[in-house]
C-alpha cells in the first residue's frame, strides 16, 4: 500500500520565544526528564460557576473545552441531579446519549487526523477530518451548532430530536462505516505505523494506577474502566455494546482503542435511535436544594468529573471540575522519559490532551540546560522517523521478494 | 465482603458520619492525622482509584474532598476532612503515596492556601509564579 | 512586499496566535484547511513562524500566561501585521471577563483590525471575514 506523504511546513506550530507547556530535557537524543507546565487555558471557572445561576453554570462549562463541549455540561448536570435527586425523563436520557457518542466520534476522528499528522501521514488527517465533517453536520441539524451545542440542561435536554431527523443521522451513521473500516485497515496493517507506534511511549499497567488516569489512556494499558459501564448514566445500561481493552500500553494500543471505540459508538446510537421512547424531555426542575452532588461522564479523553455543592439559593457555592486530561497529561511525565526524541510528539499526544497544549513545546540539553529545538522542530523529527522507516521497510520487503 | 464492608471494616472508628446519600455516593468524614492512612488503605491495599480532590473555604475552616472510585461497583467515596486552622490551614500530602495527588494538591496550595506536608513539587501549576502572596482566588474573603 | 502588494498578490500569510481558548475556534481554523474549506482559495496561507505573518489570527481570552505571549508575538512579526480576533472570547471576553485570570482584552494587549465573532464562528464566518479584510487591503469597497 503506498502512501503519498506531503511534509508540510507546519502551519500551525508556533515556536519562538514563549512559554513552554512540555519542557523535555535530552541527553544526546533521549528524554531524560520533562516538565509539564500548565495553566494556558485556566479561566477561573471553577470560581465564575460560584457567581452564575445552575442554568447559566451549563453555558459556562461548554466552554471549558471546544472538543468535550457536551461532557462537561452533562458531568455538571448529572452532578446537580444527584444532588438534588431529580429524575430525567426516558426520552432524554436516550438523546443525552445520542449526543455524546456523536462527540466522541467526532473527537476520536480529529485525534486520529491530528496523530496522522504528527507521524507524517497528512493523507490520514485530511480523510480523518473529511469524515468527520458530515458529523458536525448532524450536530447542526440537531442543535443548530456544529460545536458547542448547548443540548444538556439540569433534568433534561433543550431540544428534541426530531422524526424526520433520524434517518438522516442514520445515513449519516452508516456513510461512515466504511470510511471507519479504512481507517483500521490503513492503521492496524500498515507495517510502517506499526513500526512506527508499536512499542513507543509506554504507560505500564502499575504507572497508569499510580497516576489514576482515565479513558482511552487507560484501557490501553490493560485497565478495564469506563464510566459509562461502571456508573452508568444516560441510556448506557439499556443498549448493548463493548469497552475496548488493549494491553500493551503503547501508542499502537491507545490508537488501536480509539479506532474500535468509534464502531461501538456507531452501534451505541444505532440501538438509541431506534429504542429511544416518545416523551419528555425536560423534568422541568424549578429549585435545588441544599447538598452535594457528584456527576461524571466518560468524555472522549477519559472521565470527566464533577463535584457540586449548594446551599439551597440559585448558585453552586463550591462547583469543582477535573477534567480527564487532567490526570493524563500528568503521567506523560513517566511515558515519555526514555523515548527517543523524534517519539516525543506523537507520545505527547497520545493521551489526546488539548491541541494547543501539543504547539508548545522546547527540548532543552540536560547538561547545559541550552534550547536546541522547539515542536515544530519535533514534529518534523517524527516524520522524517516515518520516512526512514519506509525505506527501511520497503528495501526489506525487496529482498523478500 | 462487599466493598464497603470492606471500608467499614478496615477503617473501623476513623470514620466519622458514614453518610450514604445514594447507592453509589458515599462521603464520610476523618480528622486530619488519620488521612494518610486512610488513603493508603483504600490506594494499596482495596485497589480504588483516585479521581480527584475538592477544597472549599467555609467559614468552619478548609474542608477538603478526597474522592476515590471503586470502578467495578461504580461507588464514589468521598473523604471529608476539615482544616479548622484557616491562618495557616496544612496537611499530610498523599503526593508520596501515589503520584496522580501531585497536581491537585499544587492547585489547592495556590488556589485555597493550604500547606501539604511533604510534597516534593509544592510550586505553582494554574496561576503564573508571581501571583500575589496571600491572595487566594478560591477562598472567600467576604466572608466573615 | 507591503500588505496591499501581499493582498493583491493573493497571498496573505496568516499566523494562528492563541491565548487561553476553549479550542474550538482553532479547530474551526484547522478546518479551513480542509478540503471542503479550503481557505488557499481565499489567498491565505497558514504559516508557522510569525515572523513571516501578514496578519495574526487571534483566539481566546488572554491570562496572565498567554497576555504575555500575545504581546511577544506581536512584537516578533513585521509591521504592518494585521490583528484578526477570531471567536467571541478574542472579540469580548464574553463570560471571561470577570475571570480572576483574565487581566484584560485582546484588543487591550495589540490593535486589532477584524473581529470575527461567533462561538466558535463557522468557517464560512471565517473566510467571509478575511475576504473582507483581503478587499479592504486591496482597496475594494
Amino acid at each position: 500500500m503506498s502512501h503519498k506523504v506531503i511534509i508540510p511546513i507546519g502551519p500551525y506550530h508556533p515556536l519562538q520565544e514563549e512559554p513552554e507547556f512540555f519542557r523535555l530535557y535530552v541527553e544526546g537524543e533521549k528524554v531524560v526528564d520533562i516538565d509539564i507546565v500548565i495553566g494556558y487555558a485556566h479561566r477561573g471557572i471553577e470560581e465564575l460557576s460560584e457567581h452564575k445561576h445552575f442554568d447559566q453554570v451549563t453555558f459556562l462549562v461548554e466552554r471549558i473545552c471546544g472538543i468535550c463541549s457536551t461532557s462537561h455540561p452533562f458531568a455538571f448536570c448529572l452532578a446537580v441531579e444527584d444532588l438534588a435527586k431529580i429524575e430525567v425523563p426516558e426520552r432524554a436520557l436516550y438523546i443525552r446519549t445520542i449526543i455524546a457518542e456523536m462527540e466522541r466520534i467526532h473527537s476520536h476522528l480529529l485525534w486520529l487526523g491530528l496523530a496522522g499528522h504528527f507521524i507524517g501521514y497528512n493523507t490520514v488527517w485530511m480523510w480523518a477530518w473529511k469524515y468527520r465533517e458530515p458529523i458536525l453536520d448532524m450536530f447542526e441539524m440537531i442543535t443548530g451548532n456544529r460545536n458547542h451545542y448547548a443540548m444538556m440542561k439540569i433534568g433534561g435536554v433543550r431540544r428534541d430530536i426530531k422524526d424526520e431527523d433520524i434517518p438522516v443521522l442514520k445515513k449519516a451513521l452508516d456513510d461512515l462505516v466504511p470510511a471507519v473500516d479504512m481507517f483500521k485497515g490503513a492503521v492496524m496493517d500498515d507495517p510502517v505505523i506499526q513500526a512506527r507506534l508499536k512499542g513507543i511511549g509506554i504507560l505500564t499497567k502499575q504507572q497508569a494506577i499510580d497516576w489514576a488516569v482515565v479513558g482511552p489512556t487507560a484501557r490501553a494499558s490493560g485497565i478495564n474502566i469506563d464510566v459509562r459501564r461502571d456508573d452508568p448514566y444516560g441510556a448506557y445500561d439499556r443498549v448493548s455494546w463493548n469497552v475496548i481493552v488493549e494491553k500493551e500500553g503503547d501508542i499502537f494500543a491507545k490508537t488501536v482503542v480509539r479506532i474500535l471505540e468509534l464502531y461501538e459508538s456507531i452501534g451505541i446510537i444505532r440501538q438509541c435511535l431506534n429504542k429511544m421512547p416518545k416523551g419528555e424531555i425536560d423534568a422541568n426542575v424549578k429549585d435545588i436544594p441544599a447538598g452535594e452532588g457528584i456527576g461524571r461522564v466518560e468524555a472522549p479523553r477519559g472521565e470527566c468529573f464533577h463535584y457540586v455543592r449548594s446551599d439551597g439559593t440559585n448558585q453552586p457555592i463550591r462547583h469543582k471540575i477535573r477534567a480527564p486530561s487532567y490526570m493524563n497529561v500528568a503521567s506523560n511525565k513517566v511515558a515519555a522519559v526514555g523515548q527517543t526524541i523524534s517519539d516525543t510528539t506523537i507520545t505527547l499526544a497520545a493521551v489526546d490532551p488539548c491541541y494547543c497544549c501539543t504547539e508548545r513545546v522546547v527540548v532543552l540539553d540536560k547538561a547545559t540546560d541550552k534550547k536546541i529545538m522547539n515542536g515544530w522542530d519535533l514534529i518534523k523529527l517524527s516524520q522524517e522517523k516515518t520516512e526512514k522507516l519506509k525505506k527501511v521497510i520497503a528495501d526489506k520487503s525487496e529482498v523478500i521478494g | 465482603m462487599s466493598i464497603k464492608e470492606q471500608i467499614r471494616e478496615k477503617l473501623g472508628n476513623k470514620i466519622i458520619n458514614w453518610h450514604e446519600h445514594s447507592a453509589r455516593r458515599i462521603y464520610f468524614s476523618l480528622k486530619p492525622k488519620d488521612l494518610k492512612e486512610v488513603a493508603k488503605i483504600l490506594f494499596k491495599e482495596l485497589g480504588l482509584r483516585f479521581a480527584t480532590a475538592t477544597g472549599i473555604d467555609t467559614p468552619a475552616g478548609i474542608e477538603i474532598l478526597y474522592h476515590f472510585s471503586f470502578d467495578r461497583s461504580g461507588e464514589i467515596y468521598s473523604l471529608h476532612v476539615l482544616i479548622e486552622d484557616k491562618k495557616h490551614p496544612e496537611i499530610d500530602s498523599l503526593t508520596t503515596l501515589f503520584p496522580a495527588a501531585e497536581w491537585i494538591e499544587r492547585e489547592m496550595w495556590e488556589l485555597l492556601g493550604v500547606n501539604f506536608i511533604g510534597h516534593p513539587n509544592l510550586k505553582h501549576l494554574l496561576l503564573i509564579d508571581d501571583w500575589p502572596e496571600g491572595k487566594y482566588p478560591l477562598r472567600h474573603e467576604h466572608e466573615s | 512586499m507591503n500588505l496591499k502588494l501581499k493582498a493583491l498578490t493573493k497571498s496573505i500569510w496568516v499566523f494562528h496566535a492563541a491565548c487561553s481558548p476553549c479550542n474550538n475556534c482553532d479547530i474551526e481554523i484547522l478546518d479551513l484547511l480542509t478540503p471542503r474549506y479550503d481557505v488557499e482559495r481565499f489567498g491565505m496561507l497558514l504559516v508557522g513562524s510569525v515572523r513571516h505573518a501578514d496578519a495574526l489570527l487571534v483566539t481566546g481570552v488572554p491570562n496572565y500566561k498567554t497576555k504575555e505571549r500575545l504581546k511577544k508575538l506581536y512584537e516578533q512579526a513585521p509591521k504592518p501585521c494585521v490583528v484578526v480576533a477570531v471567536g467571541n472570547c478574542a472579540c469580548s471576553r464574553i463570560m471571561f471577563r470577570d475571570s480572576y485570570n483574565s487581566p484584560c482584552a485582546v484588543d487591550e494587549v495589540v490593535p486589532v483590525d477584524v473581529y470575527i465573532p461567533g462561538c466558535p464562528p463557522k468557517p464560512e464566518a471565517m473566510i467571509s471575514g478575511v475576504v473582507k479584510l483581503i478587499n479592504k487591503l486591496q482597496g475594494k469597497k
